[in-house]
């Protein structure tokens, strides 16, 4: 009986629990959407960019910490998102919303391409072969001077100038960010996201009771795909140019790191790792020129003593805390 | 185009290719005893080109310059790899992959600034020393003497590691390690000292070509970005751990790069992807049998 009971209490811990979570969501949500009369010119910018690697970040969790998928070139789909617009509007007369909407969907089907050979892959090969294939994009991008630009990028993109003040870029991008979370977030939650985690826990159970476990990462991979080519518009609409180190593999490396520092397991903790990255290279980058050699100090503590990530780290200690009070 | 060009390109391309194969033998070394993906082998490999130019610099440009530089930088190197090794690297050798990789990255990062400070990021030239300057001619073909120098320096590492792998008692031991670490403990044999050993020999090794291509490319930060991923996709295409497996795709790779310079010269950089993509395509899991 006793025991009973208390599961029950617990199951309603957790409900107050969740609902307090949602609050506090709602929340800082409310905070963000005033925020930007509190801020000068150069923090709102700084805020938008925020938003975008946040939403480049959770989309590369999706494969990596509810697939388990090693995919290390994630920052393809995005330089192919921004690219695919930049190219649009300075070589077709499309309107942006038109290249805006056309744009994920390129950045979706490269997705495709790439995933289609890699998910026969696993574990290490498949991650070189995103890798490779990533590269490549990269290198078509860098040669292809007639449509590219090449070495020089695209640069003062005809972004319409409602969505460029920053104001209006703050907005776009926090409200897009938002919405993209929540999509993200049914995902993870559905039939389809529990089956990938699924797959990412034990490959051959979750084949054996009858799903097809490679259709379903490559599913996984496309979506991703397809929101890192969201993030690459509002890139484009923050910084109206592009050029071939956005998609260049230490790009993905960057965005890898910012999964691992808020969390892998985690759905907010990629957003948190974006954040405190971008915000730290700026801090760091007042003081001194050497930013890449404290990122590299910080993965080194990260991996050795934090690899659940911080919001890993903090979830954690409420599991525990609550799985004591229980018993 | 006539066949010269052809003959003198191919031969540049094998050169190149020798170099990739004493760098990405060293990867594969690793990869298949200690089962780690060290991104941090291009840095290794800068090193090496920059300590070659600073001893070069010390020793003065003088013909034993070069050879002294050629002994003392990839051997300085290999201490560093090993200092990485019992610092580092044993502390999470149970950890998933990608942790792994991830901490050797954050050494990439941390060595990629450590080279600026000391030796700025202004580009770096060593000449070529004079014995080796000038250029063969043989079947019309037309082939730099220091091109020549690689491709006999590679043969040499490779019958080396031949020897070392194949034919001593140390390198039974770590191919034993390679395949089964736990049965190597329980037979007494101190499997912890050929860990670090094998990553100092791949440290010796990525030391080695950075110093060789020294001569030939402008010594510059972002040397480790590039080789890197070519030295991942070889050792991948090769056969993970197999140094054979390395020897053979880092050829294709050289040689593939170098002829794309002839027939297509702007999209010459796209080959070495493209060829380890399609040979990942069709075959999976590498040219050769790994070492896993």
């Amino acid at each position: 009986m006793s025991c009973s009971y208390s599961t029950v209490r617990a199951e309603k811990r957790v409900q107050k629990r969740s609902l307090v979570l949602r609050l506090a969501l709602i929340g800082l949500v409310l905070f963000f959407l005033i925020l930007p009369s509190f801020l000068s010119p150069y923090a709102l910018y700084l805020m938008a960019t925020i938003f975008t690697t946040a939403l480049l970040a959770t989309s590369l969790n999706l494969v990596l910490g509810y697939g388990g998928l090693m995919h290390l070139h994630h920052a393809v789909f995005y330089g192919v998102g921004a690219y695919a617009v930049a190219i649009l509007m300075t070589k077709t007369a499309l309107p942006f919303w038109a290249a805006a909407i056309i744009a994920p969907f390129a950045a979706a089907l490269v997705a495709l391409l790439i995933g289609w050979f890699s998910v026969r892959l696993r574990g290490l090969y498949f991650g070189m072969l995103t890798l490779a294939l990533g590269q490549l994009v990269w290198a078509i991008v860098y040669r292809w001077n007639a449509l590219t630009g090449g070495d020089d990028g695209i640069h003062a993109i005809p972004v319409p100038e409602v969505l460029t003040s920053l104001n209006a870029s703050y907005y776009l991008t926090l409200i897009v960010l938002v919405l993209s979370l929540l999509v993200l977030f049914a995902i993870v939650k559905s039939p389809f996201g529990l089956i990938l985690t699924a797959a990412r826990d034990n490959i051959p159970r979750t084949g054996s009771i009858g799903v097809n476990v490679k259709r379903h990462q490559l599913a996984a991979f496309v979506i991703a795909g397809f929101f890192a080519g969201i993030a690459g518009v509002l890139f484009i609409v923050i910084d109206r140019s592009v050029a071939p180190s956005l998609l260049y593999w230490n790009k993905s490396a960057e965005v890898l790191i910012m999964c691992l520092m808020g969390g892998m397991g985690t759905f907010l903790g990629p957003s948190l790792g974006a954040a405190l990255l971008v915000l730290l290279s700026m801090v760091v980058g007042v003081y001194t020129e050497y930013w890449l050699l404290v990122l590299g100090l910080i993965l080194l503590v990260l991996v050795l003593f934090l690899p659940q990530g911080i919001l890993g780290f903090v979830s954690g200690k409420l599991k525990s805390a609550s799985r004591k009070e229980v018993d | 185009m006539d066949f010269a060009t052809f003959a003198s390109q191919f031969l540049i391309g094998l050169s190149r290719g020798m170099i990739f194969f004493i760098v990405s033998a060293g990867l594969t070394l690793v990869f298949g005893v200690l089962r780690v993906s060290n991104f941090a082998h291009g840095s290794l490999y800068m090193l090496g080109a920059f300590l070659a130019y600073t001893a070069i610099l010390w020793l003065g440009q003088g013909e034993a310059g070069f050879w002294l530089a050629l002994l003392i930088a990839p051997l300085a190197v290999a201490v560093i790899a090993l200092v990485i090794e019992r610092g580092l690297l044993r502390f999470i050798y149970k950890r998933e992959h990608l942790m792994q990789m991830l901490l050797t990255y954050s050494l990439v990062l941390i060595f990629g600034d450590l080279v600026k400070m000391v030796w700025g990021s202004d580009y770096k030239s060593l000449p070529v020393p004079q014995a080796l300057t000038g250029s063969f001619h043989f079947l019309e073909a037309n082939l730099p003497v220091y091109n020549a120098f690689l491709l006999l320096i590679g043969p040499l590492v490779a019958l080396g590691l031949w020897f070392f792998l194949f034919r001593t008692h140390l390198g039974k031991l770590c191919r034993a390690t390679a395949a089964d670490r736990e049965m190597v403990d329980v037979l007494g044999q101190n499997s912890t000292w050929i860990f670090a050993l094998v990553f100092a020999l791949g440290g010796w090794l990525a030391g080695l070509g950075g110093a060789l291509i020294a001569p030939t490319v402008n010594i510059a930060m972002g040397m480790d970005a590039n080789i890197i991923i070519y030295a991942f996709l070889i050792v991948v295409v090769g056969g993970l751990g197999n140094v054979w497996g390395a020897l053979i795709s880092s050829l294709i790779m050289g040689v593939g790069e170098s002829l794309g310079v002839l027939f297509i010269p702007d999209f010459a950089i796209i080959l070495p992807y493209l060829i380890a993509g399609v040979l990942l395509i069709i075959r999976p899991s590498g040219l050769l049998r790994s070492a896993w």
